[in-house]
């Protein structure tokens, strides 16, 4: 029954773990004076015997603290997010030099497609794999996402990555690895029957693995 | 009144009789029409093209009832012989009614292919579908003339029964799930149809005798036709051939 | 602004006999007809939380077949084992139920209507005819959204969100006639809803009787008044909306299939520009129930009854610029996330006003914890949390990852259920007597209460935990994800809860019928409460006062220095009050 969040392997990651902390702690502390507030003035203000309740029926200076705090906080976390949203989703934020694949999500599978021995993307030397992402660790790489049919949803949770594939779009996501292994993706929009089963698998490589495996793969493709 | 009550139930009964017996079961039994056969080959000449491998590594439970790499046999040729081919009669048939085959028609997923990939049914005639692997398959089916449908069946051992009752010639069916599994259902409305196993080989029986024009298709080498005649009680070879 | 009520003699039927059927059934009697949309709404929510046991039991033991599941059929779950496109529908139908069959009109068509003639001194409302029509086109349409279940290829299976493609053609489902009955539905409940909203309107502003100015409106009815015009403004959004995707799915539109010049996107920013005026229909009210109960059980004035107003009309006004956040992951201009970021975390504020507002009316009081409290503290102590929990949706950053996660799924079900509705088992206690002349039993409401509390925080709170997991939403088998397998005994002590505060409603079900027949008499004013209603006898009678009704003060002048009793009616005159003018009694 964990607060905390699982752990993560890629850049920007951690900024976005910091605000989801920072958020706990503000909702958290709230929470408390909120429920504790409500718990001591339920066993202090019940009625008993020969009590009157006072007649009360403000205080603008109450209203004006309380309006106040609330506001200034969320504005606060509101500028606190805008930075690192920028990073992430904005228009120029993918890094220059990132490698792109083409993810094409479609009832219920992902294609990734890889460039070929040419260094471009979407021409005839490209090879695709089903259900199957392989990228190099500690370096920035962009999906380029794309729907055949329905909305489906690009969602690697230990990268922080989510972003929905939009029939008619392309859509790119970035992101960087900072660890080698396997990591899973999930689709994250209802698409269908199969919605459940569109399950895949992220496999970062060190720089001379993922070499090998591009090459041993377009050789596959060749024959 | 009581005159009136049997009266009218007889009617009832009577109209209920000879309803609509279209989905299955209502429907008097039809005999042959007789007992000449059609026999023959399917022959492939020419190199076959290679067929794709498929990615099942994502798979595990049906990349184990493979020996090899699994491929999809689009154009499965052996010793020549070409499989997966359907053949029907479209021509010198008399009138119907015809009788229904007495088995449901099959269709398995095993393995996270279809098998067998191409089969052929008469309207109204059930097509079970059963999943023999451990793991999610959907059926989707694309028809044109009739009620399309998409289902699921998630665990292993579930079967689908479902009946097409326009003739259409083929309706293709898919696994979203597993991308590349495809099969084709060929709804006819009659039965005088077969489809070629390994061997190449076929047999449509119960004809009475006459001269039939016959059709083959392929979901990929397109089609052939041939004609043929045959006695009464007899049987005549029609054997086609696809080029490369 | 002239308002006038009308004498009572031209409005009322007290006069002549009506047959059972027109007093009954085809009513125009505002009460009747509340109370029509009470039996429809439990109805309902009773299938709405059928529907929630039968996903639930998938989640929590998959691999167990449903209980009584035989009795279902093939398409649905062969073997009693349920079918991922039936847990599609049971999903979509769930949240589609719940939203316009259940919670909807248990505030809006229930209360709207049997609060506001009575708590404004009105005969009825303005519209007597539309009100019941309003009623039999709801009904028509929980016929529609549930044939659903009995079409070929089953009920709406895209999500209550119906997000295009998926839901324009039945190539994507699998499900054909369900889809077009689920749009049809919902344009026809929501002529309904815009009937009713217009009545609603026109009533507070015509009908208030002299002396009933703006600012001695309860909050139950300022609610109600701001919920009913959120209403007349964002249900013809969802009308346009629903009849283009019919269109796409009938006649071969493409207003969002991208292959034809359609945009997927388009279906989006309009759903939620309905939606999320909706999700705010769907709390306002209970915010108003609450705080007339709150005042009543702590014998006080509503503290910042002004701050309150203005939060409500805040929210609601507010509530109109947020809809993106709802779309921070869909593609669209990332720039827009920003912007619906801030307005998203603004619109927290007259939330918390309202909160701490609460709080300041208990501060100090002398606190009856009668059952309409119990959960109207419950409803503030849960308001609370799902508030809290939006700020986290609110930052874009942090969407990314608990965007279409169960984190989501505990949020709204903190506000909508956590909220309004124990908000309105709290309405309900509350003004049964009125409706029916008898009282709940109390025991049996504590006990419901207590009950449902317990099992409804252990049964969402972990949801949250499940986000945070990573745990996806609509998914039909979990295990399919290495990640989420650690997550499965939470799920299943989940489904546990759930069954058990299933269970939990039973004593409700039971108090509600028992005392419409043996329940103990109800006076005319059980609570002591100030409000016009508790002039009148237990059950309100046809035509609602015997002669119109003057106001001398606001709702809530509870343990007021002027008189000895702990309450002063709205329509108690003191020797110090003077009479408002007749004609023009507004303002």
């Amino acid at each position: 029954m964990s607060w905390i969040l699982p752990p993560s392997a890629s850049t920007f990651a951690s900024d976005i773990d910091f605000l989801y902390y920072v958020i706990l702690w503000i909702t958290g502390i709230a929470f408390v004076i909120v429920e504790v507030g409500l718990v001591v003035f339920i066993v202090k203000y019940r009625a008993r015997p020969g009590r009157k309740a006072e007649y009360i029926q403000g205080s603008t200076k109450a209203e004006v603290i309380w309006t106040a705090i609330p506001a200034v906080t969320v504005v606060v976390i509101g500028l606190m997010s805008g930075g690192v949203w920028n990073d992430v989703k904005g228009r120029n934020s993918v890094p220059a030099g990132a490698i792109p694949y083409g993810v094409h999500a479609q009832q219920f599978e992902w294609q990734i497609s890889y460039r070929g021995p040419d260094g471009q993307l979407g021409t005839g030397d490209d090879f695709t794999v089903r259900n199957q992402l392989h990228i190099p660790v500690n370096q920035p790489v962009v999906m380029r996402l794309t729907a055949e049919d329905v909305i489906h949803s690009l969602f690697i949770p230990a990268f922080r990555v989510k972003q929905d594939a939009m029939p008619g779009m392309t859509i790119d996501v970035w992101f960087e690895a900072t660890q080698v292994g396997e990591f899973e993706i999930a689709c994250a929009e209802l698409c269908g029957i199969g919605h459940t089963t569109m399950g895949a698998t992220v496999t970062v490589h060190t720089a001379d693995d993922y070499q090998r495996w591009l090459a041993d793969r377009v050789a596959a493709a060749d024959r | 009144m009581r005159r009136f009550l049997v009266a009218s139930s007889v009617f009832v009964f009577l109209g209920c009789g000879g309803g609509d017996g279209g989905s299955g079961g209502g429907a008097a039994a039809v005999d042959p029409l007789g007992n000449a056969s059609i026999t023959g080959a399917i022959s492939f000449v020419g190199t076959a093209p290679a067929n794709p491998t498929i990615d099942m590594a994502d798979e595990p439970d049906c990349e184990a009832k493979f020996t090899g790499t699994p491929v999809d046999p689009i154009v499965s040729v052996s010793d020549g012989k070409l499989a997966n081919v359907f053949i029907r009669v479209v021509g010198g048939l008399p009138d119907g009614p015809y009788p229904m085959p007495s088995e449901p028609a099959r269709i398995n997923q095993d393995g996270c292919l279809y098998s067998p990939r191409v089969i052929g049914a008469m309207v109204g005639q059930p097509i079970e579908i059963t999943n023999s692997d451990p793991l999610l398959h959907n059926i989707k089916a694309m028809p044109t003339e009739n009620r399309p449908f998409n289902i699921s069946q998630p665990r292993a051992g579930m079967t689908t029964t479902r009946r097409f009752n326009t003739p259409e010639v083929v309706i293709p069916l898919e696994c979203n799930v597993h991308g590349w599994m495809n099969a084709y259902v060929a709804v006819v409305d009659h039965p005088y149809f077969a489809v070629t196993g390994a061997d190449g080989s076929f047999t449509i029986g119960g004809l009475p005798a006459g001269t039939y024009q016959v059709e083959a298709w392929h979901e990929t080498l397109g089609t052939q036709s041939g004609e043929v005649t045959v006695e009464a009680d007899g049987s005549a070879t029609l054997d086609l051939t696809f080029g490369g | 602004m002239a308002t006038t009520a009308l004498p009572l003699e031209k409005t009322t039927h007290a006069t002549h006999e009506m047959s059972f059927v027109r007093k009954y059934i085809f009513s125009t009697d505002h009460k009747i007809i509340g109370i029509q949309f009470l039996l429809m709404s439990f109805v309902f929510l009773l299938f709405g939380g059928l529907m929630a046991m039968m996903m639930r039991w998938q989640l929590g033991f998959p691999d167990q077949p449903l209980p009584a599941g035989q009795l279902l059929p093939e398409t649905m779950a062969p073997g009693g084992f349920l079918l991922p496109e039936f847990y599609n529908s049971l999903v979509t139908m769930h949240g589609t139920i719940m939203v316009f069959f259940a919670i909807m009109p248990l505030l809006v068509g229930v209360f709207g209507n049997f609060l506001i003639p009575l708590k404004i001194g009105a005969p009825d409302m303005a519209f007597p005819r539309l009100n019941m029509a309003s009623f039999w086109i709801a009904l028509t349409a929980g016929i529609l959204i549930m044939a659903g279940f009995f079409v070929e290829g089953g009920a709406a299976g895209a999500g209550w969100t119906s997000y295009a493609p998926l839901s324009a053609s039945p190539e994507w489902t699998g499900v054909v006639g369900g889809q077009q009955l689920w749009l049809v539905s919902l344009a026809v409940v929501g002529l309904a809803s815009i009937l009713g909203a217009t009545n609603y309107i026109t009533t507070v502003v015509n009908l208030r009787a002299p002396g009933m100015t703006w600012f001695r409106l309860p909050l139950s009815i300022w609610a109600l008044f701001v919920t009913a015009i959120l209403v007349l403004l964002a249900i013809p959004i969802l009308s346009g909306a629903a009849i283009m995707l019919f269109f796409d799915q009938t006649i071969g539109t493409h207003f969002f299939d991208p292959t034809d010049g359609g945009q997927p996107l388009m279906w989006q920013h309009l759903f939620w520009y309905f939606g999320h005026p909706e999700v705010y229909i769907l709390i306002l009210p209970a915010m108003g129930f609450v705080s007339d109960i709150i005042a009543n059980a702590s014998r006080k004035p509503v503290f910042g009854y002004h701050s309150m107003v203005y939060a409500l009309i805040s929210i609601a006004f507010l509530g109109w610029i947020v809809w993106g956040h709802h779309m921070f992951m869909s593609g669209m201009n990332p720039t827009l996330g920003m912007a619906f970021m801030m307005s998203t975390m603004i619109i927290a504020v007259p939330s918390a006003i309202k909160v701490f507002n609460w709080m300041g009316t208990m501060w100090r009081g002398n606190i009856m914890f009668h059952v309409p409290m119990l959960h109207s503290v419950a409803f503030v102590s849960m308001f609370v949390i799902g508030g809290l929990s939006g700020v986290f949706m609110a930052s874009p950053p942090v969407d990314i990852y608990f965007h279409d996660t169960y984190f989501i799924v505990a949020h709204l079900h903190y506000v909508l259920f956590g909220g309004s509705l124990f908000a309105i088992f709290g309405a309900v206690t509350f003004w049964y007597p009125k409706m029916f002349g008898k009282l709940m039993n109390p025991l049996l409401g504590k006990i419901h209460f207590w009950l449902t509390f317990v099992f409804y925080n252990l049964t969402f709170f972990p949801m949250h935990n499940l986000g945070v997991g990573g745990h996806m939403r609509r998914i039909y088998d979990p295990s399919q994800y290495e990640f989420l397998q650690p997550l499965a005994p939470l799920n299943t002590f989940i489904t546990v809860s759930a069954l058990l505060l299933f269970a939990a409603q039973i004593p409700f079900a039971v108090n509600f019928i028992m005392s419409w027949f043996n329940g103990e008499e109800a006076g005319e004013n059980p609570w002591n409460d100030n409000g016009l209603e508790w002039i009148v006898p237990s059950p309100a009678p046809h035509g609602n006062f015997a002669e119109v009704p003057i106001v001398y003060r606001g709702p809530y002048e509870f343990s007021s220095p002027l008189v000895e009793e702990d309450f002063l009616p709205q329509t108690r005159k003191l020797d110090s009050d003077t009479e408002p003018a007749a004609a023009s009694a507004a303002e």
